[in-house]
């Protein structure tokens, strides 16, 4: 029987990484269903879940698998989920639920090529667009990238402590290359890991709103069976929990699920840099493509051409200002990503047509080579 | 089942409808049983395979081995495509745009794609009553993706989801008996069969493909990989799962059972969990409590081909 936290230096794939990250941040629910190339984070945690008193359920399908993690949610526990596209295309009507019942969990996307099938044994990041508006309605999400297996450890921590914070599930959106990457992973004290809870109300029972926003916006959440009557619905609810389908009660609710992320974006948002103070270039870069991108960053400033990185960890919400500030300074931009220009249009958007911006896209299936970017620095400017 | 004499191998069309080449693992005794359904089923079908073991190593080029009309379709959602081609192809003769030639419509999928995704598709069409006839393969694990529980794993195999070890014997769930599900539609036609007794298999499908209506045939099919068995005793355990009573072969027709592969005596049941590594685990209690259990499943069995 091994601790939740295995404090020590290992040699791990991403995958197995998420999953000690998870447990490190005190998840101690998986509801998950087998899917290349998630499947490993699902029996690791069959394993080490057991180790811990949690529980790790098989559902019998990624629809189920959501929902469960939102139940076990609701029951108390840090819970979480781990798939890719087809099964990640099955969850979006639950996570859509989540939001709107304002649940904590983490849901992990270990992208491949798509659409439907299509490469489930090669990487992609083709599913970012349907991370931020893939369930229906207007929303805010909260979307990670790590770079690494080292990085996914510290960022399912991460997401475990911001969807706790902001209730609602919190996604990782990494991909089959980092998920099946072996490299060192530094799995640190289990005193020195900062985990967050979400906080739990005090007051009189009676009176208690599961919905009613605290000071940062976001309500206190009982667990069910803990004496708060509890009302949780999936339609316009006001802050008692209770169905309203009134105008008014939609505008209160979309700002209650709105606000409380649009509010706290300096806590929320989180990017990286490298040789970007001085750059006339700046690339953008998220994943496994952020990699690639330090790389080509490094080469072309050999050949005389100031570039630099800007890495978004968190996608979603978008670090708009970071792209609007930069704008402002630089000749122009070069997003790299292993789709066909998702986080590009963003980009684009924010730079508000004030300086070119060009795409080192890839339909799917592998890692962009850093030459191509470099080619492109060199050509497009 | 009909009595064949010793040549009777030479009965079966030599015609290889899912042909030499594929690329499942050595011993797959689900790709025998798909080539024996092809054989069964012959020229004049139309296949929607779910996502799966059978998906993956018949299709990528240039292992590509289908010679009728094949198409893959999501993991949850087999049953609900070959409604749709059943349905339209309908329509079509219907309308005297196409010529009616008694075509089957296949769905296939694994115990994953059957028992627990694809459920309710399977269900929907079995109720809606399309012409159709669905083929289980159940290798008794998501086995695809390496070896994951299903809803069809039996009890006490042990799988890197149901992992065994000091806090658990495994799968700690019965297998689900998606042949009584299916039966419980109130469908013309259900059978369970193996590929290790071909014969029987084929006289199935047969039967299942002349039925006017929804047809369901579930196929054990051993998995050597997956069942941590040699790849040359893939057939022989088998014959061991039927012999101990473990998965009988029986057909239920309007309703009515009919055992066709009578075992006058089971053996006993250890005598099939031995030679598998995924129960290697298995203490004496465990091993009584899966004989009572199949016992008790075998006698509802036999009470019911006496209605």
């Amino acid at each position: 029987m091994k601790p939740a936290v295995l404090t020590g230096e290992y040699f791990m794939t991403g995958d197995v990484a998420c999953a000690e990250g998870a447990l490190a941040a005190g998840c101690r629910f998986f509801g998950g269903y087998p899917i290349t190339p998630a499947t490993e984070i699902a029996e690791r945690m069959a394993i080490r879940l057991s180790h811990v008193d949690g529980c790790f359920i098989q559902m019998e399908d990624e629809i189920g698998a959501m929902a469960s993690v939102l139940g076990a949610s609701w029951g108390g526990m840090k819970s979480m989920t781990a798939t890719s596209g087809p099964g990640f295309s099955l969850m979006m009507e639950n996570i859509g639920l989540g939001i709107c019942t304002e649940t904590p969990c983490v849901v992990v996307n270990v992208q491949r090529g798509g659409p439907s099938t299509g490469l489930p044994t090669h990487g992609a990041q083709g599913d970012m667009m349907q991370a931020r508006w893939g369930s229906h309605g207007h929303y805010e999400i909260i979307a990670l990238a790590p770079s690494s297996p080292q990085e996914i450890f510290y960022l399912t921590i991460t997401a475990f402590n911001l969807s706790e914070k902001y209730r609602l599930p919190v996604l990782i959106m990494t991909d089959e290359i980092i998920g099946h990457m072996s490299e060192k992973v530094i799995i640190p004290e289990a005193k020195s890991i900062k985990t967050v809870s979400r906080p739990k109300p005090k007051g009189r029972k009676d009176r208690f709103k599961p919905f009613a926003p605290g000071p940062n916006g976001v309500a206190p959440m009982p667990a069910a069976g803990e004496g708060y009557n509890l009302h949780i619905t999936g339609l316009t609810h006001d802050e008692k929990g209770y169905p309203v389908m009134t105008v008014e009660a939609q505008t209160e609710m979309m700002a209650r699920i709105t606000e409380k992320i649009q509010r706290n974006l300096d806590d929320i948002i989180r990017t990286d840099s490298y040789l970007l103070e001085d750059a006339e270039i700046a690339v953008v870069s998220y994943g496994i493509s952020a990699r690639t991108s330090i790389a080509a960053v490094a080469e072309a400033r050999k050949l005389g051409i100031k570039a630099g990185l800007l890495r978004l960890v968190t996608i979603w919400p978008f670090p708009e200002d970071q792209i609007r500030k930069l704008a402002d300074r630089v000749k122009g931009f070069v997003t790299v990503e292993i789709n066909l220009g998702q986080i590009h249009r963003e980009v684009e958007r924010c730079a508000g047509g004030k300086v070119p911006i060009f795409l080192v896209g890839h339909p799917g299936g592998t890692i962009i080579h850093p030459d191509s970017v470099v080619k492109m620095l060199m050509e497009a400017f | 089942m009909e009595t064949f004499n010793v040549y009777a191998s030479r009965l079966i069309t030599k015609k290889e409808y899912f042909s030499p080449g594929h690329r499942a693992c050595q011993g797959c005794a689900e790709a025998l049983a798909v080539r024996m359904v092809a054989k069964a089923l012959g020229q004049n079908v139309i296949v929607s395979s779910a996502t799966g073991c059978m998906e993956i190593v018949s299709s990528p080029l240039p292992f590509t081995n289908w010679r009728v009309p094949w198409i893959h379709v999501a993991f949850e959602n087999t049953s609900a495509v070959a409604s749709g081609v059943e349905a339209g192809t309908k329509a079509l003769i219907r309308k005297g745009k196409l010529p009616d030639k008694g075509t089957v419509f296949l769905g296939m999928g694994g115990d994953g794609a059957t028992a627990d995704i694809g459920l309710q598709s399977l269900s929907g069409a079995f109720e809606r009553g399309h012409n159709f006839l669905y083929v289980c393969y159940d290798n008794e694990a998501y086995m695809n993706t390496g070896i994951q529980r299903s809803s069809s794993t039996p009890f006490g195999a042990a799988t890197t989801t149901s992992p065994a070890g000091k806090l658990t014997p495994g799968q700690i769930t019965w297998k689900k008996n998606m042949a009584e599900i299916a039966v419980a539609h109130n469908i013309p036609y259900v059978a369970t069969s193996c590929s290790s007794y071909p014969f029987d298999l084929i006289q199935k499908v047969k039967k299942a493909a002349r039925i006017n209506g929804p047809a369901y045939i579930h196929v054990l099919s051993v998995c050597p990989t997956g069942w941590r068995v040699p790849p040359n005793k893939a057939i022989w355990i088998g014959r061991l799962a039927v012999e101990t009573g473990v998965f009988p072969l029986y057909e239920v027709e309007n309703g009515k059972y009919r055992i066709t592969v009578d075992v006058p005596e089971l053996r006993p049941v250890l005598d099939y969990l031995k030679p598998q590594g995924r129960f290697r685990h298995l203490t004496p209690e465990l091993v009584d409590e899966i004989q009572e259990r199949v016992t008790h499943e075998y006698n509802k069995l036999k009470a019911k081909t006496a209605l």
